[in-house]
């Protein structure tokens, strides 16, 4: 089964998330541990805060991002749009239906982005490639308007910002940083298995398929069309859970302007930077976008603070963020995760040089 | 052997990284209070800013230096970048909350709007309370249902009442302005459209007719407002705009052929790094300000004498020393100090913890004897908060741009805060509906 | 009639000054088949720099003259640094690799020149003519009679000059163009240092009309449903783009907009752009992709 897959790119089909899982299960199992058990009993509010939440909620965000530009080849700069979409739709479930559960207001968010996402997918099958990136940003400052302008969608707050309704799961309060933390690492650890399964059935197939040569696929019969509408619609399912938790086990309020095209461009870096086509990438590339500046950050404060101005240091800090990035795509265009696939077989054969 | 080098390098590189990432062991400050900086020095809105973090660091080091501290009390600050995003701004905020080697945090200022409204619930749980001078939720006025949340001196509601008693002025009367047009031409956010609620209520009272223009961020295209403006000609354009958006305008206006002379910017459109790219245009603008500009007030003397010409000062450019943002900054610090002291002389000479911050924000008297003391007169309004108000002054003073300097028209303009007050209490209480929280009893605790 | 007059002459000489930046990105595309998110960086940048050195007090043409060739010297890091390495790769990475460039050219502007905000005098005042009873504006006319020079110096350049025809031909055919003994890298240099030129003279009128700051880099979010409608390799596209978007903005979002609550130009070009993609896939005057199995 897996002795003719030389013939496609290693990195696209096989994550080392599955090697793991086929050759070491119990790593990840041992991860997995880790990440419920030990970290909410060890972690502090700044790690659970302003760490690992978000790190989650993008690595979730860049999933969906690549099923659809990663796995299908539809490139997408709206995904920021469509978490808008979650995020409003999941507030406004929790708002307007009294006594719905917070699953199955997460669930529902996550149904109306995917529908909206269908809508914006429909002109893919005329508007390909680089063209498709335009209709894409149409969706994005469609969306970022609606958001901004009907008062309905935020209960006419003044503020223009929706605030975390009460979060609770069959009874227990999840307000408090390990609570939501753990509210944010199911939904992620659920999505992320239903992912993987996904892209390795034939749905994944057709999808990549579709990325590769989509008209060498319709040849061969693959319903193009509707599976680049799927495509959409299950990305944008993805992008909706991951804005809804964005909003409320995260920032705690969001508004139209948490969702804007550098929100997008950001979600985009993830993926590129982690690997696109890879499910551990996203969590390499979040891990990489949001972390890095925390860590130049640091490292400035402490290595050149006092001597360097502030705003110097912030924008060297900028500099050497593009730096990287474009080091990056020149070093490894299949991303991160190929980067460390590479170095884990180095490791393994070490000290043998091939 | 290139190679290796290079990976040395780079492991090197990363060690380094991940050991400034840990907590650095510093010495332990004893009898220090801590001001944590939220700063954006980067970014779309850096120019309004950098002048304003100039502002509060020179005059926490006139404190430290030449006053010694806050009755003994030395402050320490450090800066965080938010780059006016919500997620930086928390992360700074979680940053800091703890104090800095043990020097605890008083008042917490977010410094942007995203912040503010993403802290407010963290912040009231945390119970460290926020400083949201002349921006933030403007029912958070009501203290018994935001007991964390202080928009003081100048709300955005006050700010649209200043601006209508203004108005009034100019035109010779509160019955003058009835059939008159006033255009608001606002950017398109959350914060652009916190005037419209007052704005209606005073067009209803008074009688004027008034008119809502949008802006889409960033604003750099305003052809078509101006053109509706010139269109509806309005009697005065009140002008709510933030950032680039507001040059524009003013320049756009210009070509439109609107008198500049009768567009009265609000506080966020009212300063130097507003109306210098306008160039020409700007002579005549006015705008309403609660700190007005100018580098003449006797805190400026003593900020003059001991920390610019000493070459301490935060300012890279010195023009800006006594511009609007600049300011705003001194302002801004001066009443978390005040407010400190106030703390002070209830629970002790010592550094106050956010509880015993509320409570000196709470009993805030900043009377004119006390302004005149710290070289604030005419610079800053007197305060005075109270559980049930955490706004305390409601007043700005209008000033004209003359091409180079700031000219004040006024003194200062008093808003009408017995009117709205039934719409802000109104809306608090929606608030604590929403959220179920029980407000607190004011009358109790005085 | 009057109003909707002024309003469509208005709108589209706006557009103009989309077209303005839009042709940077066009010069860029047809040499090099990358779209350069960079692009508004460089105008900031450019616009910076000459507003720097005109502080300093040099002249006008000094300052000028000094700024193409800090463009100059910019392109040819650029294309050392970022293009070389990047060659053959996806579009997409292309894409990306110019959004980092972007950063660090802002990143450098703001770190090099500072963040305060300055203004940009060219000595044009921007006060309105008349016309009738039509009214217009004088600096806009300006801006929409630098863009013809600019488009004619262009089409010069690109028929007449040997530097253009080897561009036009890099762009037909990349691989016959170097077989010919074509220098690709030096005609990316010279595509690059136009397009950084082509943006100085954006910036500038762009800085004029609304002071040399940071969002400047922004209006490169405007030139792209102008590039979509005009098509991504025609120059003359991008100015019946931009006239387009400009005045289809400008109407809409005095007679549309109002209905439905006002502040529609974020979107609107993009909704426009979309609707033309799906009549015209490849805009009014691209080139037509042609797909084989």
């Amino acid at each position: 089964m897996t002795t003719l897959s030389h013939s496609l790119p290693a990195a696209h089909d096989s994550a080392p998330v599955e090697l793991l899982r086929r050759r070491l299960p119990w790593a990840l199992l041992a991860l997995l541990a880790v990440a419920f058990g030990l970290v909410p009993w060890l972690g502090n509010d700044y790690w659970l805060n302003a760490i690992l939440i978000p790190f989650l909620v993008l690595s979730l965000a860049g999933l969906g991002l690549n099923l659809l530009t990663g796995y299908t080849g539809q490139t997408s700069v709206g995904a920021a749009g469509f978490m808008a979409v979650g995020a409003f739709a999941t507030y406004g479930l929790l708002l307007r239906v009294p006594g719905l559960p917070l699953p199955l207001a997460l669930a529902g968010g996550g149904a109306i982005a995917a529908g909206v996402g269908f809508l914006f997918g429909i002109p893919s099958n005329r508007i390909k490639g680089f063209y498709l990136m335009v209709t894409t940003l149409a969706a994005q400052f469609f969306l970022e308007w609606v958001f901004t302008k009907f008062p309905w969608f935020y209960n006419y707050a003044s503020s223009g910002t929706i605030s975390a309704p009460r979060l609770e799961v069959f009874g227990h309060d999840l307000h408090s940083p390990t609570g939501r933390y753990l509210l944010t690492l199911s939904c992620v650890v659920l999505l992320t298995w239903v992912a993987v399964n996904l892209v390795r059935s034939q749905t994944g197939r057709n999808w990549m398929a579709i990325r590769d040569m989509d008209t060498a696929a319709a040849v061969i019969g693959i319903p193009v069309d509707r599976y680049k509408r799927l495509a959409f619609a299950v990305s944008s399912f993805y992008l909706g859970v991951a804005g809804a938790l964005w909003a409320f086990a995260y920032l705690g309020t969001a508004s139209a302007g948490s969702f804007d095209i550098n929100r997008s461009f950001q979600i985009l870096f993830i993926i590129i930077i982690g690997g696109m086509g890879s499910i551990a990438g996203n969590f390499v590339g979040a891990a990489f976008i949001s972390l890095l500046p925390l860590l130049l950050n640091y490292a400035g404060q402490n290595l050149l603070g006092g001597s360097v101005d502030a705003g110097q240091l912030q924008n060297l800090q900028k500099i050497i963020f593009g730096v990287l990035i474009i080091a990056f795509l020149i070093k490894e265009p299949e991303g991160l995760i190929r980067l460390l696939g590479n170095l884990r077989e180095r490791l393994a054969r070490w000290p043998l040089r091939f | 052997m290139r190679k290796s080098l290079r990976r040395s390098i780079a492991g090197a590189l990363l060690a380094l990284g991940a050991s400034s990432a840990l907590p650095v062991t510093a010495q332990a400050a004893a009898n220090e209070q801590f001001f944590p900086l939220a700063t954006y020095r980067v970014g779309a809105y850096a120019s309004s800013g950098i002048p304003v973090w100039a502002g509060m660091i020179d005059y926490l080091r006139y404190i430290n230096e030449v006053e010694g501290g806050i009755n003994g009390v030395k402050l320490v600050w450090q800066e965080c970048e938010t780059e006016w995003t919500a997620e930086k701004g928390i992360e700074c905020y979680e940053r800091f909350k703890n104090g800095l080697n043990g020097a605890p945090v008083a008042v917490y200022q977010p410094n942007g709007a995203p912040a503010a409204y993403a802290l407010a619930d963290k912040a009231a749980a945390d119970k460290i309370p926020l400083i949201t001078l002349g921006y933030g939720r403007t029912e958070a006025t009501d203290g018994s249902v935001f007991p964390y949340n202080f928009p003081v001196m100048l709300t955005f509601y006050s700010e649209a009442s200043a601006v209508v008693n203004y108005i009034a002025e100019r035109e010779g009367g509160f019955d003058k302005l009835k059939g008159k047009k006033i255009a608001t031409v606002y950017h398109d956010s959350a914060y652009g459209r916190e005037t419209q609620g007052p704005l209606a209520l005073l067009a209803e009272k008074y009688g004027f007719e008034n008119l809502q223009i949008p802006v889409a961020d960033p604003g750099n295209e305003q052809s078509a407002q101006w053109r509706q403006v010139r269109q509806a000609k309005p009697d005065w354009v009140f002008l709510r705009t933030w950032g680039v958006s507001t040059p524009v305008a003013i320049k756009t206006a210009a070509r439109f052929g609107f008198p500049v002379e009768r567009i009265v910017g609000d506080i966020w459109a009212s300063s130097d790094e507003d109306v210098l790219p306008a160039g020409e245009a700007g002579k005549g603008y006015l705008a309403l300000t609660p700190y007005p500009g100018g580098a003449g007030f006797e805190i400026h003397r003593k900020i003059k004498e001991h920390i610019l010409d000493k070459g301490k000062s935060d300012l890279k450019d010195p023009k800006s020393f006594g511009s609007v943002y600049y300011n705003s900054g001194l302002v801004n610090a001066a009443i978390a100090v005040e407010a400190i002291r106030a703390g002070q002389a209830k629970f002790g000479q010592r550094p106050l913890t956010g509880d015993e911050g509320r409570w000196g924000l709470e009993h805030l008297n900043v009377d004119e004897a006390r302004l005149k003391a710290i070289g604030f007169a005419g610079l800053m309004q007197p305060l005075r908060l109270s559980c049930s108000d955490h706004e305390g002054g409601g007043a700005a003073k209008v000033q004209q741009w003359d091409g180079a300097k700031w000219n004040l028209l006024t003194d200062w303009v008093q808003a009408d805060r017995q009117t709205l007050r039934p719409l802000i209490e109104a809306k608090a209480a929606a608030y604590a509906k929403e959220k179920g929280v029980t407000p607190r009893d004011c009358r109790a605790e005085q | 009639m009057t109003f909707f007059l002024e309003t469509l002459i208005g709108g589209l000489l706006a557009g103009t000054m989309y077209s303005l930046v839009a042709i940077g990105f066009v010069l860029i595309y047809k040499a090099s088949g990358v779209f350069n998110f960079a692009q508004g960086a460089m105008l900031l940048f450019a616009a910076l720099t000459f507003v720097s050195l005109q502080e300093q007090g040099l002249p006008f043409a000094l300052a000028l003259l000094l700024t193409v060739a800090v463009m100059a010297l910019g392109a040819i890091a650029i294309e050392r640094a970022v293009l070389r390495p990047l060659v053959n790769r996806s579009q997409i990475t292309l894409f990306m690799a110019t959004l980092g460039l972007s950063f660090v050219i802002e990143g450098l502007a703001q770190g090099l020149m500072g963040a305060q905000v300055r203004a940009l005098d060219l000595g044009i005042d921007d006060v309105p003519l008349f016309i009738g009873e039509v009214m217009v504006s004088q600096f806009d006319l300006v801006a929409a009679a630098t863009a013809a020079v600019l488009v004619t110096v262009l089409a010069l350049l690109f028929n007449s000059t040997r530097i253009g025809v080897s561009l036009r031909a890099v762009a037909d055919d990349t691989r016959a163009a170097l077989s010919v003994g074509i220098d690709l890298n030096r005609i990316w240099q010279i595509v690059w240092a136009a397009a950084g030129i082509v943006g100085l003279v954006a910036g500038l009128l762009w800085g004029a009309r609304q002071g040399v700051q940071f969002s400047l880099s922004l209006v490169v979010l405007k030139a792209l449903p102008v590039l979509i409608i005009g098509g991504f390799t025609s120059i003359g596209g991008a100015i019946v783009g931009g006239l387009i978007v400009g005045a289809a903005e400008n109407l809409a979002e005095v007679y549309i907009g109002a209905h439905i609550g006002g502040g529609i130009t974020p979107w609107f070009a993009y909704v426009l752009a979309l609707a033309f993609l799906y009549i015209r896939p490849a805009g009014l005057f691209g080139e037509r992709a042609i797909e084989r199995v």
